[in-house]
């Protein structure tokens, strides 16, 4: 116990702690209650384009002056003008739906795995990682490839019969969907299966022997046993999915934006940076529940 | 009793395709000959001597890599220090906020955090470019190898370091003989993962960035929304197998790694 102490309280210890602690604070806290300040600011043409702005320099009434100039007016232009609405919903939806599909595409292919030989396992884990390494971007891409209208796709489909003119994939939610359950496969299947492989087989022959059919047994035994992995899957895409840029951007229709390409469009083409930033702590503020939840794991599993 | 039914072998079958496929496909049609991308014109490397002249694309590329290296050395000393911070000083005070900020960016959407550092760096009147992203890069970053590290060290034996204490290996001394060897391949993992995440990066780097440091995702990204090109294609499959191949090497180390303790602990 005492070398514990000695390794915990020495200066090294200090040190690692604090480190990455006054970088995060500085790179990741700090820069979210700038967020929130501009959010309250009014967009301006000027150098940076908010007001106002802050001179501690000048003292007192400097600082009373900015306090003054600070207001709601961005959150009320997020509920008075109905596209950040439909942006905010429509992100939701998206993060959902493909949720769901992931869940229902993920769990048999988690399941498989975890029931495979043991030796072919971790070459399965390593081939479900494998895309996870490839760049975003890449992925995204390969689908506009498949996609276009004379893309392999429509190809196949009219060499097999099946269509006859070519069907416009790409720019609808059907191309966002297969960008995002192809993107977020793996951070679903990884988790399910990390407690489907350790699930105890012997539960399953109980319920067997007891007379219970394979689907009951599924039903009631596997899945509430699964249930850490369900949830920290849906957590790992529902979050990230519902700020997504790059595959809608990329895959989708410009109809309906969601909240990701509706705040870039705000900050780089508009140059409203109040206005961005105030979507950017309505979009936390939605996302703080999930990512509380999912801390929470986090911090379990550590702790086990 | 385990059995792998025929559904089960069918699932796994059709997932790896799945998530293969487009990539395998996208390779081979980097090495075609016709400018139509959906025409097969034969095999060529055409396309690889196209890119070799673009000059954009090869600064864009060196500048990926160097603040990729530089930001994953960073995220490795910063991010196994705090999975030491998390694993070996028990509840100490502000460890809440510490987990935190540890687990919040790896979710956080992307959209959030670039704009975020941002506005930090404007409001503190840094110049915009090659060292803000690099600093951004590091923040993400740090935050997976500290998850990385940090399994490897919750499974992790204990007692050896104390022995070397008790033989009286002073603190600093034992970290570096007896502890970080033993958990050498989680960092050289957690080293390799950021690397890729920051080659990776189109958000945050789009947000942090300023002239002249225009990264590898950028000038893809650019040239992507203007239509599928051969030349993309080509430089898509150069970065796969630039990551093929550093994940085989992760991989080689890490075995000869676990080869090497198994043989260790046989001999004894």
């Amino acid at each position: 116990m005492k070398t514990r102490d000695a390794m915990s309280t020495g200066w090294g210890a200090r040190l690692a702690l604090w480190a990455p602690y006054l970088w995060l604070s500085l790179f990741f806290l700090v820069p979210f209650l700038i967020v929130i300040k501009i959010s309250l600011s009014q967009a301006a043409i000027a150098l940076p384009p908010y007001t106002p702005t802050l001179d501690v320099a000048a003292g007192w009434s400097a600082i009373k002056a900015f306090l003054a100039g600070l207001g709601l007016d961005n959150y009320r232009t997020l509920i008075s003008d109905d596209i950040y609405a439909l942006s905010y919903l429509k992100s939701l939806e998206v993060a959902a739906v493909s949720t769901a599909i992931l869940l229902a595409i993920g769990y048999p292919v988690a399941y498989g795995m975890a029931r495979a030989p043991k030796r072919l396992q971790a070459v399965l884990v390593m081939l479900v990682i494998l895309p996870f390494w490839t760049s975003f971007l890449i992925r995204v891409y390969a689908w506009i490839n498949i996609l276009q209208s004379d893309g392999l796709l429509n190809r196949v489909l009219a060499a097999l019969g099946i269509i006859h003119a070519p069907v416009a994939w790409l720019a609808s939610d059907t191309a966002i969907y297969i960008g995002v359950v192809y993107s977020y496969l793996p951070f679903m299947v990884l988790p399910l299966y990390a407690v489907l492989e350790k699930m105890d087989e012997t539960l399953l022959e109980a319920a067997a022997d007891l007379g219970a059919p394979r689907w009951k047994a599924f039903w009631q035994v596997t899945v509430p046993l699964s249930l850490p992995g369900i949830g920290a899957g849906a957590l790992l895409c529902f979050i990230p999915i519902t700020g997504e840029f790059v595959i809608p951007d990329l895959l989708g229709g410009s109809d309906t934006l969601m909240i990701g390409q509706t705040l870039w469009t705000e900050f780089f083409s508009n140059k409203d940076w109040p206005v961005a930033s105030a979507i950017a702590v309505v979009l936390l503020v939605l996302l703080v529940v999930p990512i509380a939840i999912y801390q929470n794991l986090q911090m379990k599993s550590v702790e086990r | 009793m385990r059995r792998l039914s025929a559904f089960n072998m069918v699932s796994v079958a059709l997932g790896l395709a799945f998530l293969h496929l487009p990539i395998a496909i996208l390779v081979i049609y980097s090495f075609n000959a016709s400018r139509l991308v959906t025409v097969w014109g034969g095999w060529s490397m055409h396309w690889y001597a196209v890119l070799l002249e673009d000059q954009e694309m090869r600064e864009a590329a060196i500048a990926s890599v160097a603040i990729a290296t530089i930001s994953a050395a960073a995220a490795t000393v910063l991010g196994t220090c705090a999975a030491l911070a998390l694993t070996r000083l028990g509840r100490f005070r502000g460890r809440m906020s510490f987990a935190a900020m540890i687990y919040a960016p790896l979710v956080m959407p992307e959209v959030i955090t670039g704009l975020s550092l941002l506005l930090m760096f404007v409001a503190a009147g840094v110049d915009r470019g090659f060292v803000t992203v690099t600093a951004a890069h590091t923040t993400l970053t740090m935050c997976f190898v500290a998850v990385v590290v940090q399994s490897r060290l919750a499974s992790f034996d204990r007692s050896l370091e104390e022995a070397a204490m008790d033989l009286g290996c002073p603190p600093a001394r034992t970290f570096l003989t007896v502890t970080l060897p033993l958990i050498a391949p989680a960092v050289i993992a957690g080293f390799l993962l950021a690397v890729s995440l920051s080659l990776d990066d189109l958000v945050i780097a789009s947000f942090t960035t300023g002239p002249g440091a225009t990264t590898l995702p950028m000038r893809i990204y650019s040239q992507v929304r203007l239509g599928v090109k051969p030349e993309i294609n080509a430089i898509c499959t150069i970065l796969v197998a630039v990551v093929a191949v550093a994940i085989f090497a992760a991989a080689f180390i890490s075995r000869r790694a676990q080869a090497g303790e198994a043989a260790g602990l046989a001999g004894k």
